[in-house]
């Protein structure tokens, strides 16, 4: 690797400093599953690693049934789906935490550096997406906040500004009557990055019958992980069925705009789509109608 | 060049310092440095497991954690997995069953099996190659670790 220099901050203020000082100079280290292959193999120009599991906040994990779930950009996957409390309020985000990469990258691997490293295929985006996450953001100018589904704005790109990192995901707390699912296809059975994927989750009725909500996202199948609006809602209202299913899956189908490369076709993919889409409507659905 | 880091930390239950340069890899310290030549470079991006260490009692790819992150943090390695009085199960199995041709990938296997049979010392065969899907092996085939590593569980567990 190049020579670089690292630094331990211990607050969130030093560590902006640091990031402000250097801008893309700069860059957090969490569970480095990805940064560390990418400064090594010259994929990214950098000059400071900035490790940021030295400051209390973003190694935070707190989850409260009344409040919801809060998670610290570089709690590493297997700490999240070790919680049995969090595992049984939050199945769909659990089925993408524990298929990334191997257990040696589980180790490691953060939701937080999952979601900075933008690619449109990280496999926890779109369950975070369909659970309603914000990005609590800090830097110079102060806090803010922004939904999951508008963190990344091109490949390896996010509404990052020069000295501000993510701090901590949040959650709102499961509703009543709510489930969700994340699917992803690989050719193999393990260790492989997705040709496509889709996170759901619905809310269901007081009898179960319709869903009162429900948010589809993608990934794999834009340059960005993808919020579609049309076939969460085409799901609101209608008698639950294979239709009213189908109908969201072709709705997520028309909104993918995938690229041809060496995981699949475009075409595959849009394939792909509405297989997935379907698949794990229905386990939300079920996860749903069991809780 | 970047000024040396200064860190202390436990390996193989021994208080270690070293020097490190920031640049360097927590694989390479131990390779390059401490002369722990066990963990293997095979990769150097996180797919095949050979460089495999426990960091904190947790299963990692040495080639994805810095050397300047072991600062505190007790690291184990193959070097630590025989005792004097003889090896462990694993490796007696690995060598009885030949789960192994040119020998890169085994230390990391034997890690990487290690952790998990003291969280689950009785895996069954799908359970077994789940938890090794991190570890590749380019010559001799799963089936004989996954053998070793099913054997290994049986003579511990008697």
């Amino acid at each position: 690797m190049k020579d670089i220099d690292y630094a331990a901050p211990k607050t969130i203020a030093e560590a902006c400093a640091i990031l402000q000082e250097k801008g893309d100079k700069a860059r957090c280290l969490a569970g480095g599953t990805d940064i560390i292959v990418q400064v090594r193999e010259h994929r990214r120009d950098i000059d400071v690693l900035v490790d940021i599991k030295h400051i209390p906040q973003v190694n935070a994990l707190n989850y409260d049934p009344g409040k919801g779930l809060t998670i610290g950009a570089a709690v590493p996957c297997y700490r999240i789906y070790e919680h049995k409390e969090i595992a049984k309020a939050y199945p769909g985000l659990i089925d993408a935490a524990a298929l990334i990469g191997g257990i040696q990258i589980q180790s490691r691997a953060s939701l937080g550096g999952n979601l900075c490293n933008a690619s449109p295929a990280g496999d926890t985006i779109p369950p975070l997406i369909a659970l309603e996450a914000i990005c609590v953001i800090v830097g110079a100018g102060g806090m803010r906040e922004v939904p999951v589904e508008k963190f990344c704005t091109a490949p390896g790109k996010t509404v990052l500004g020069r000295g501000e990192m993510l701090v901590q995901l949040k959650l709102p707390p499961p509703k009543p009557r709510s489930g969700a699912a994340y699917l992803r296809f690989i050719p193999r059975n393990e260790m492989d990055i997705a040709v496509a994927g889709a996170g759901v989750s619905v809310v269901l009725d007081e009898k179960k019958e319709k869903c009162i909500a429900a948010r589809v996202a993608l990934a794999a199948v834009a340059p960005t992980p993808l919020l579609v609006q049309e076939a969460g809602a085409a799901l609101v209202d209608g008698a639950l069925g294979d239709a009213l299913i189908d109908k969201a899956a072709s709705l997520a189908q028309a909104a993918a705009k995938p690229i041809s490369d060496m995981r699949g076709t475009a075409e595959y993919r849009k394939h792909l789509v509405g297989i997935l889409v379907k698949r794990a409507l229905t386990i939300a659905i079920q996860r749903a109608r069991a809780g | 060049m970047s000024k040396k880091i200064h860190v202390t930390t436990s390996i193989n239950g021994k208080e270690t310092e070293f020097l490190c340069e920031p640049r360097q890899s927590l694989l390479e310290v131990l390779r390059d440095v401490l002369m722990l030549t066990g963990a293997k470079e095979g990769c150097n991006n996180g797919n095949c497991g050979a460089c495999n260490v426990l960091l904190d009692g947790r299963l990692v790819n040495s080639c994805l954690v810095m050397g300047a992150e072991a600062q505190g943090c007790k690291v184990q390695t193959i070097e630590g997995i025989a005792t004097p009085q003889g090896l462990h199960p694993l490796q007696q199995t690995f060598l009885e069953g030949a789960a192994l041709q040119c020998g890169i990938c085994t230390p990391g296997f034997i890690v990487a099996a290690k952790a998990m049979l003291d969280q689950n010392p009785k895996p069954t065969e799908h359970q077994v190659r789940h938890f090794l899907a991190g570890n590749l092996c380019r010559c001799t085939g799963y089936d004989k670790i996954v053998r070793a590593v099913l054997e290994a569980a049986a003579l511990t567990n008697k």
